[in-house]
């Protein structure tokens, strides 16, 4: 194996891991009202800009301190985003539970465009920066060359796992994430069993906010800038992701988050970069035609 | 007089334009077995949904412990003490046995959850050896099983139960008959739909009979066995 080929392995699973980050909203929000946030991405973006505001805020406030100042920007950015997953939810689609399917897309594609404008005009159509953080690297000579990985990188890498793991967690072993599963299996059931499925619902949202928020900090943290238009990309990245790994399935969007990460990476760098986008699109492509119910989804059985 | 635990007032419901019941009225009183028979399509499901509002009744009043419960959401019912094992079981498929069973919990909190388990294995034996199987590898007669002890793990005031002998061998519904006597028993307040009428007369304190969304009969469980309308439409005449 060359150092090309490491090297933008460790490039795409650190990419890879923030898209399974943002596939996680998009897949939760599916399995449990089988339609597709699309102002998700738009949450992400939302994020970007809130860690940027709350690291000038606390270092204005004279942290200095790189895990406290990471803390205290995540815990904030967080619950910030979560209150937009939660608004997104009662605004775009709780009045709309019992209407026809589209409606709810159409009202989020409409949240979408207001997030966008409504960042446009309040923080100017430029992009926005921050410096890095986390200077240095680790470096390892492989063959002829080398391989470097950011300490940012490596911090990306463990904070999204975490981020992964925790929610596994929440899903699998508290009260909260079985009335999840609950309500995503029989929601009617749900109900007379006690379950405030409107709630779950809310819950749902804010958690895939929490998650796109964590990514969102983690890719400000790598890149440094971000625009009012930064959500649409990584959004529809993401969305692939959650298509590629089987949409509804919580380990599939972090699977398809991987794949689709690592194979951009290795595209862009044995390939082109420029056409790393129509790459993975056609890796979905194929995904959808052999595999339409993603790698970790199940079929859909309609009963007769 | 003192007030039932369970009251319909001439309730009606429509599904579109289908009426599916027409001015139900009838009681369940605390500790009594009640029955409702009928045949396929008479609405009994309809009724029982109807208690959690899916769908609501379209006129008419539904009485809880005398609180109007006609127009309150599900989950307000579920934690006022009423518990369901619904027409299909409706377990969760991608949940193990036990996770089922604490699905059950969710309106008393998770106080009694251990005490509790240990009571349903007792009674229910069979889930105990599937504890972590996941509910959808069960047999139909687990499920049904699985369906009622998730029901009792609530502690219900009163427990209602959707044709728990539909579609299993009859020595397991001698079995889970068998389980419903024992909680009538023991007090519990059961409220029984059923098409197999022989077994559930025979286990009910009173029982009504629908017919095309309408009570046609009501009265004692002996009665009602005796009566020939009632043993030529639903006892085979035997």
């Amino acid at each position: 194996m060359d150092g090309i080929f490491l090297q933008q392995l460790i490039n795409g699973l650190t990419l890879g891991s923030v898209y399974g980050l943002i596939a996680i909203g998009y897949t939760m929000v599916y399995g449990i009202i089988g339609m597709i946030n699309f102002a998700h991405g738009e949450v992400y973006m939302i994020s970007a800009y809130l860690s940027a505001i709350g690291l000038a805020l606390l270092a204005f406030f004279g942290l200095e301190s790189f895990p406290l100042l990471i803390f205290g920007t995540l815990l904030f950015t967080v619950c910030v985003t979560g209150l937009y997953g939660w608004t997104i939810e009662r605004i775009a689609y709780r009045p709309l539970r019992n209407s026809t399917r589209l409606a709810p897309l159409i009202s989020a594609i409409g949240i979408s465009l207001i997030l966008q404008n409504y960042v446009q005009l309040s923080q100017g159509a430029r992009q926005q920066g921050i410096p890095t953080l986390l200077d240095g690297a680790f470096r390892f000579h492989v063959g002829e060359g080398f391989l470097q990985i950011s300490y940012t990188k490596v911090f990306i890498l463990v904070a999204a796992f975490a981020g992964m793991a925790a929610l596994t967690w929440v899903i699998h072993c508290t009260r909260l994430g079985r009335m999840c599963r609950a309500t995503q299996q029989d929601r009617k059931m749900a109900q007379i069993l006690g379950i405030d499925t409107d709630r779950v619902i809310s819950w749902v949202f804010v958690i895939g906010a929490a998650m796109a928020a964590l990514a969102g900090l983690l890719i400000t943290l790598n890149y440094g800038t971000f625009d009012f238009y930064a959500g649409f990309v990584i959004g529809i990245k993401a969305f692939t992701a959650a298509v590629l790994g089987g949409i509804g399935s919580l380990p599939g969007a972090m699977l398809g988050g991987l794949i689709l990460g690592v194979a951009e990476a290795q595209f862009s760098g044995m390939v082109n970069t420029d056409y790393k986008d129509v790459f993975s699109f056609s890796l979905l492509v194929l995904i959808l035609i052999f595999r339409p119910q993603g790698l970790l989804g199940r079929p859909q059985v309609t009963k007769v | 007089m003192s007030v039932p635990l369970l009251e319909f007032r001439n309730v009606d419901l429509h599904y579109g334009p289908i009426q599916a019941l027409r001015q139900v009225s009838l009681h369940v009183d605390e500790g009594e077995t009640v029955s409702l028979i009928g045949a396929n399509g008479a609405g009994k499901s309809s009724l029982l949904m109807s208690i959690f509002g899916q769908p609501r009744a379209s006129g008419g009043q539904i009485l809880y412990r005398g609180e109007d419960i006609t127009h309150k959401s599900a989950h307000h019912v579920a934690s006022g003490g009423v518990a369901q094992s619904p027409e299909g079981r409706r377990v969760f498929p991608d949940m193990s046995v036990e996770e089922n069973l604490l699905m059950g919990t969710i309106p008393i909190g998770m106080a009694h959850a251990d005490e509790d388990l240990r009571r349903m294995f007792e009674l229910f034996p069979r889930l105990e050896e599937r504890r972590n199987q996941r509910a959808m590898t069960l047999s139909g007669g687990e499920q049904q099983m699985l369906a009622i002890a998730r029901a009792l793990m609530s502690r219900p005031r009163l427990l209602l139960l959707d044709e728990p002998s539909l579609g299993l061998a009859p020595i397991v519904v001698k079995q889970i008959f068998q389980i419903l006597r024992e909680l009538a028993a023991g007090g519990m307040t059961l409220f029984l739909v059923e098409q197999n009428a022989n077994h559930a007369l025979k286990l009910s304190d009173r029982g009504y009979v629908m017919v095309n969304g309408q009570i046609r009969l009501s009265g004692t469980g002996e009665e009602l066995l005796g009566n020939p309308e009632v043993r030529s439409a639903y006892l085979g005449g035997h």
